[in-house]
């Protein structure tokens, strides 16, 4: 029925096909890797992806700009803040705003916080796939003290849609210097663990080390960025090369390879995280405590709607658990003043009648954010690399087209080359440590 | 190197390629005649611009107000640190453009990927096949006229709500 | 006749109570929902304590399908293969509200929820569900299997 596949037409006669994925016990994520086997020896491989095509290119046209939002967490769903960051810089680069120090500050903090969660979710994965179980454990447990510093701020583990347009939606939860610390030291106790289990560990050497080598030129001709180009001695890292946010005034290394193999991946994105927990470190002594909140009655918003029908209701609205964080007195650090580019504060929505009609004015259909006409492109440093954004705007309340530039379809496509003339049981770990994302590949 | 004097190297070693140079929101971008991209692209990836990397390559739709598909190519030169978009104009009716593949070895997926959401024909590619969708998927899904919900499914389904 | 009565109910609740604490599930990992399922299947959560904890991944030995995250159309042909493969008994769990519902896709690529391409047991909503939504879920199909009457087609044919 379907037409035959590259593969299958040279495919020499007799010998055999052997198909892997789309669900396939040894890889996360949806892709099929179709093989020409000659014994036990790969003579070609074809891939296919798009299992997880979920048209977010599309949907993103038909969303206005502060909706599509929530898409952007489900991109690379290891990291969600990163993709966040991605988007919010890009239409602020349009938009020309400026973001608060403040804020700046708390999204180097959640950046690198989901960067080292998206480090530990690859090397599990991979270090699970070749077979050891225990060091997946482990990881993912240092994932969770993770996530709930993420949790304690954003309100949600994964998809949290926290970084806004113009700056943060919630200032850090009150207790979050001591998660913090707990998260961090439990994490440099499991990467001392993991690196104790595996730098040495003859089976997991043998498996990763002239394994699944790729040399810089061609690296960078197949577009790698990230810790997977960085594995073949190119640094070059976006927060570096192009610093954005507050990169420029912390101190953190880019650490490199030389090989460009498997094992060099894996202790790149090792010595990696070493880094950002550096980062999350420094930028936790930059960040002031939050300004404390005025003394004085506060009143439930019920009754502040009631009341402010008669006259303006001067007590503090205390406002609903779900916007803690987001209070009238701490919005000036956390989101931008120019323009009508955040949410307005909610207090004044409660209270007063411009304060509603900022509101509407904001979600309204046709009205809200709406950057000016021009294309631009952004990038971050994503997990996988050089997460960009590259977006059109015809000045209208929507996108025209946006596209994202996924780092992980571009180191997926050398998959085929790195696989062709190994084993098959190579396969497992050079797949594992390319870190594939489907959200992010497929989009 | 500045964007100023970027682009004033870039016209002056491409000569007739190029047909304008603009800056959108502080980003150097050049405009290349269709015919010429391949050429263009592969000369501003030998020294003395030594673009290596291909960041990207995406397509846009202009089908309806202007009856033509824009290819945007954004290169990456590690060397200068500098980036570059370039844009290229194919007519909507029969969108057609030569392929990169052979310069870059990421060219080959990403052109697919551009054939597969736009319908964009890519002359001299070596497996022109659809890369997110499925074969038998009818249409592109990222053309303007393409409806958002329009499902084509491959098995049949039980009727939803 | 009573007492054979009797019999063939406590049967059926021992049987109940085996299956339903010998769940070999096949994680059928697509998406986001992929890494809550990490979570919940790890030390923190750890659905073992549930008598879930063995992960199958072949589903010829697995008689959970866990379809964990959003099912397109170019995949949907693949999960219904797995569907068929999977021995009775057999249940399946749609995790995430993309396999419930589509999610918040709803769009030309993504199947507005697996029930339309198999039966489901239990829906766990949430974009993604928290683990501790997952643990529930599991406890609710537990419930069901429980209460499950069995079927004897396999009886009736020899
Ligand atoms: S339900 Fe949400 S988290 Fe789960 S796969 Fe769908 S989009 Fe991802």
């Amino acid at each position: 029925m379907a037409s035959p596949t590259r593969l299958e037409r040279s495919a020499r006669p007799g010998s055999m096909l052997l198909n892997m994925g789309p669900s396939h016990p040894a890889m996360h994520g949806t892709m099929r890797i179709m093989l020409e086997l000659d014994a036990e020896r790969i003579v070609n491989a074809e891939c296919e992806i798009g299992y997880l095509h979920r048209g977010f290119e599309k949907t993103c046209e038909n969303k206005t700009w502060f909706n599509l939002l929530v898409y952007t967490d489900r991109l690379n769903y290891v990291s969600p803040l990163i993709n966040n960051l991605g988007y919010a810089m890009t239409v602020e680069k349009m938009l020309g705003v400026a973001v608060p120090e403040r804020a700046q500050l708390i999204r180097v903090l959640v950046s690198e916080l989901s960067r080292v969660a998206d480090h530990l979710t690859c090397l599990a994965a991979m270090a699970m796939e070749s077979g050891a179980f225990t060091v997946f454990l482990y990881l993912i447990k240092a994932r969770e003290y993770l996530w709930d510093v993420v949790e304690f701020t954003t309100g949600a583990r994964m998809t949290t849609s926290y970084i806004r347009i113009g700056g943060v939606r919630a200032d850090l939860h009150a207790d979050w210097r001591a998660a913090l610390a707990a998260a961090v030291a439990e994490t440099r106790r499991v990467l001392k663990d993991v690196s104790g289990l595996l730098d040495n560990n003859s089976i997991f050497v043998g498996r990763t080390r002239g394994v699944g080598a790729i040399s810089r030129e061609d690296a960078l001709s197949y577009g790698w960025t990230g810790p997977c180009l960085r594995s073949t001695g190119v640094p070059y890292d976006v927060r570096k090369a192009r610093p954005y946010l507050v990169y420029d005034r912390l101190s953190f290394d880019v650490p490199v390879g030389e090989n460009g193999d498997n094992y060099d991946r894996y202790a790149v994105r090792m010595r990696e995280m070493e880094q950002s927990l550096r980062i999350l470190e420094q930028a936790a002594a930059l960040l002031p405590d939050a300004p404390p909140l005025p003394d004085g009655p506060v009143i439930e918003p019920e009754e502040a709607v009631c009341r402010s029908r008669r006259r303006r209701a001067v007590e503090r609205v205390r406002l609903p658990p779900n916007l803690e964080g987001s209070e009238k007195e701490r919005l000036p650090g956390l989101a931008t003043s120019d323009g009508p580019v955040t949410v307005p504060a909610k207090e004044d929505t409660y209270t007063t009648m411009e304060g509603l009609i900022g509101h509407f004015l904001f979600f309204m259909r046709g009205k809200g954010i709406r950057p000016p006409k021009g294309d631009v492109y952004f990038s971050v440093e994503g997990g996988n690399g050089e997460l960009g954004f590259y977006i059109v705007s015809d000045g209208t309340d929507r996108p025209y087209r946006l596209h994202l530039r996924a780092p992980c379809l571009h180191i997926v496509s050398a998959l085929e080359e790195l696989i062709k003339g190994r084993l098959v049981a190579d396969v497992i770990p050079t797949f594992g440590s390319l870190n594939m994302i489907g959200g992010e590949i497929d989009r | 190197m500045g964007p100023e004097d970027l682009i004033e190297a870039v016209r002056k070693r491409l000569g007739p390629a190029v047909e304008a140079a603009t800056d959108s929101f502080g980003d150097p971008v050049l405009i290349l005649r269709a015919e010429a991209v391949r050429p263009a692209l592969a000369a501003l990836r030998e020294p003395p611009f030594d673009f290596a990397v291909l960041l990207d390559l995406t397509c846009v739709d202009f089908a309806a107000t202007e009856g033509r598909f824009e290819l945007v190519y954004h290169l990456y030169s590690l060397a200068g640190n500098v980036r570059l978009r370039l844009k290229a104009s194919v007519p909507a009716a029969d969108p057609a453009a030569a392929s990169l593949a052979g310069l870059w070895k990421n060219a080959e997926w990403l052109e697919r990927e551009v054939f597969d959401m736009f319908g964009v024909r890519f002359e001299g590619h070596p497996y022109l096949r659809r890369l997110l969708t499925y074969e038998g998927f009818e249409g592109h899904p990222l053309r303007k006229s393409y409806p958002w919900r329009l499902e084509q499914p491959r098995i049949p389904l039980k009727e939803g709500p | 006749m009573s007492g054979f009565d009797f019999l063939t109910t406590r049967f059926e609740t021992a049987l109940g109570w085996g299956r339903k604490f010998s769940l070999f599930h096949y994680p059928f990992i697509t998406a986001c929902c992929g890494m809550e399922y990490m979570s919940a299947a790890c030390a923190h959560f750890d659905i073992d304590r549930f008598g879930a904890g063995l992960t199958r991944f072949s589903p010829r030995q697995a008689d959970l399908l866990l379809v964990v995250g959003t099912v397109t159309h170019k995949l949907a042909p693949v999960l219904r293969t797995v569907y068929d493969q999977m021995l009775e008994p057999k249940w399946v769990i749609a995790f995430g509200a993309c396999a419930v519902s589509g999610g918040i896709y709803r769009n030309y690529a993504v199947v507005q929820g697996i029930d339309r391409i198999v039966p489901v047991d239990v829906f766990i909503p949430g974009c993604p569900p928290r683990p501790e939504t997952v643990l529930d879920g599991l406890l609710k199909l537990q419930d069901k299997i429980q209460g499950q009457r069995q079927d004897w087609r396999w009886a009736r044919k020899t």
